[in-house]
């Protein structure tokens, strides 16, 4: 037994690796791992506490009646008004981000971490602070309508280049209303798309 | 898109995973050889092959602590890697990787050389001086007793070690080819008989780099080299060479009797833009040619002189290591080449200067050699004359 002494030292080394795995594994790992699968249990509470930054088109339509009668005859009747406008929010001052654990500090010395998402102000709430910035309807519009073999026939499609020439879209059709000689303040053009 | 033929899915475009997974299989394959090849002595019994014994277990450990590399390389969050073995995923192979080199790593290949080495180890922490006193203590730990019946015992338990450790090794480096096996979704990948190519293809390469890691250090210490060695060496893989072409013709021949809907557009993939790294790299010059000059080196051994099959085995040796790197490189990138749809290929264009670039491939590869070097001069594994007499007197 006395000669094989150094192999239980070697096997002791293998003990002490392993308490220290332990050790560090419970200090590392996050109290709610494995309450729900295979990821951090609080993730879930901390994701829905979210600030929820798409208002929806029934608080649009509160203010902008107006604009919501002239969507309602058009071709954009069903395209609600966040798929174009995107979410009109502002982002508050972050607070400062939490320290986190030892290991999380030292991680956080070779990868900074994303920082905590910011407070929001949304232009329902604020009209007068929240001003939304409105969108390049050359980009905009090119999205959905540029040609593809991929799109349905009946679906209006343009070569954006040969169509418009660099004038943007809303010279000839209303966004909210893009049919030409609808309820539009567009002029009227030749040769505009249905 | 430049390099993009016909039609892609906008996620085949380009490619996810690059040279350095390429290296990894490789390298990991060199040390699952380079372990066969020290089994040989310990486990089976081949004396001829004695010279390379401990070579080839620093040569396995050294390309083993240079595995993991280029996958962190590889990651984009490298930090994240440790979570592996924090919260490990049973029933993810990747995940489970971790453990199988941890395994590998301290069970086997560590607790091998230690045992092997203690004696050495204890003599040089008794005779050296400053810092490599302090190293050589701290790996005694503790235990200076090198008596008959320790060395007996650790004799003993090393062959149990190195009799677990080829189902260890085999499990090392099937586990890589079990992953791109089961990839169903790509044809290229999704076969069963990919574990075993891989492990074979690792065999024979590992045993060529430890041949030539060992006909390089003999020459440069101008000694003589060991030509009942090499010539069992290459025997050994010129076997493990037939059995190794055998499976990869067989998945081959089988892929072409079944003709199934990926037939085409691999058969394309092979004729154009695989056709130099697998005809020509790969099978031709990689496995043809050494298999044609072994076998002559077998057969009319007697007729050849050993300066020229020093020669023949220096030249299979390398030819080998461009073949199984080729074929790495033909699995991975190859299965990434072509489209789902079977109608459109894409391109790798390799980067120079990047983290996944030639340049990290090309260090990545030196560093083994590196960390060898720190290994024999730690743990020389030749005998020296200056130590035999210290033993002999202690």
């Amino acid at each position: 037994m006395k000669d094989a002494g150094h192999l239980f030292r070697f096997a002791g080394l293998f003990v002490v690796a392993f308490l220290v795995f332990l050790v560090v594994r419970g200090y590392v790992v996050p109290k709610t791992f494995g309450q729900y699968g295979h990821y951090r249990g609080a993730a879930i509470g901390e994701i829905a506490q979210h600030p929820v930054k798409f208002a929806g088109h029934q608080t649009c339509e509160g203010c902008h009646s107006d604009i919501a009668d002239t969507k309602t005859k058009g071709a954009h009747a069903h395209v609600n008004c966040e798929a174009c406008h995107g979410a009109l929010y502002q982002n508050l001052p972050a607070p400062p981000p939490p320290k986190g654990n030892l290991y999380e500090r030292f991680v956080a010395l070779i990868v900074p971490p994303p920082p905590p998402a910011p407070p929001i102000l949304l232009h329902a709430d604020d009209p007068a602070t929240v001003t939304p910035v409105k969108p390049d309807t050359l980009v905009l519009c090119a999205r959905c309508h540029t040609a593809s073999a991929a799109k349905p026939k009946g679906f209006p499609q343009v070569d954006p280049t040969q169509h418009m020439g660099g004038v943007p879209c809303e010279t000839c059709h209303n966004p909210h209303s893009p049919a030409i000689g609808s309820d539009t303040s567009a002029s009227p053009a030749a040769g505009g798309a249905k | 898109m430049n390099g993009v033929v016909g039609f892609m899915y906008p996620n085949e475009y380009a490619l996810q995973w690059s040279i350095l997974i390429v290296l990894y299989p490789f390298i990991t394959g060199l040390v699952a050889g380079a372990f066969i090849l020290a089994s040989l002595e310990r486990v089976f019994r081949v004396e001829a092959v004695k010279p390379t014994y401990r070579l080839a277990l620093l040569t396995a450990l050294a390309f083993l602590l240079d595995a993991p590399l280029p996958l962190q390389l590889h990651l984009g969050h490298p930090e994240r890697s440790p979570e592996m073995y924090f919260t490990p995923h049973a029933t993810s192979a990747m995940a489970m990787f971790g453990y199988v080199y941890l395994w590998y790593l301290m069970a086997v290949l560590v607790f091998e050389i230690w045992l092997d080495y203690r004696r050495e180890i204890v003599i040089l922490s008794q005779q050296s001086k400053g810092l490599l006193r302090v190293i050589y203590k701290i790996m005694t730990l503790g235990s200076s007793n090198i008596s008959e019946r320790a060395l007996h015992i650790d004799d003993k338990v090393g062959w149990i070690v190195t009799l677990i450790g080829i189902p260890s090794a085999f499990m090392l480096h099937g586990y890589v080819g079990f992953i791109f096996g089961s990839i169903k979704a790509n044809p290229w990948w999704s076969s069963p008989l990919m574990p075993v190519v891989f492990i074979f293809s690792a065999m024979v390469s590992g045993v060529a780099a430890v041949m030539l890691i060992y006909m390089a250090t003999t020459k440069l210490r101008k000694l003589a080299i060991d030509m009942r060695c090499v010539d069992t060496i290459a025997m050994y893989m010129f076997y493990i060479f037939i059995i190794d072409f055998s499976l990869e013709m067989l998945d081959l021949i089988h892929r072409i009797y079944e003709a199934d809907e990926s037939f085409r557009s691999l058969d394309f993939m092979v004729h154009t833009k695989l056709f130099f790294s697998q005809i020509v790299l790969q099978i031709i010059l990689g496995t043809l040619v050494p298999l044609t000059l072994l076998f002559i080196t077998q057969v009319w051994k007697n007729n050849l002189t050993a300066t020229v099959r020093k020669r023949i085995y220096v030249i299979c040796g390398s030819l080998i290591m461009i073949s199984v790197f080729a074929m790495r490189w033909n699995v991975v990138i190859g299965g990434q080449l072509f489209s789902k749809s079977f109608l459109g290929y894409t391109t790798y264009k390799m980067e120079l200067v990047t983290r996944e670039g030639l340049l990290a491939a090309v260090g990545l590869c030196v560093l083994p050699l590196l960390f060898l070097w720190v290994l024999v001069k730690l743990l020389p594994p030749w005998p020296e004359k200056g130590l035999h007499q210290a033993a002999a007197g202690d």
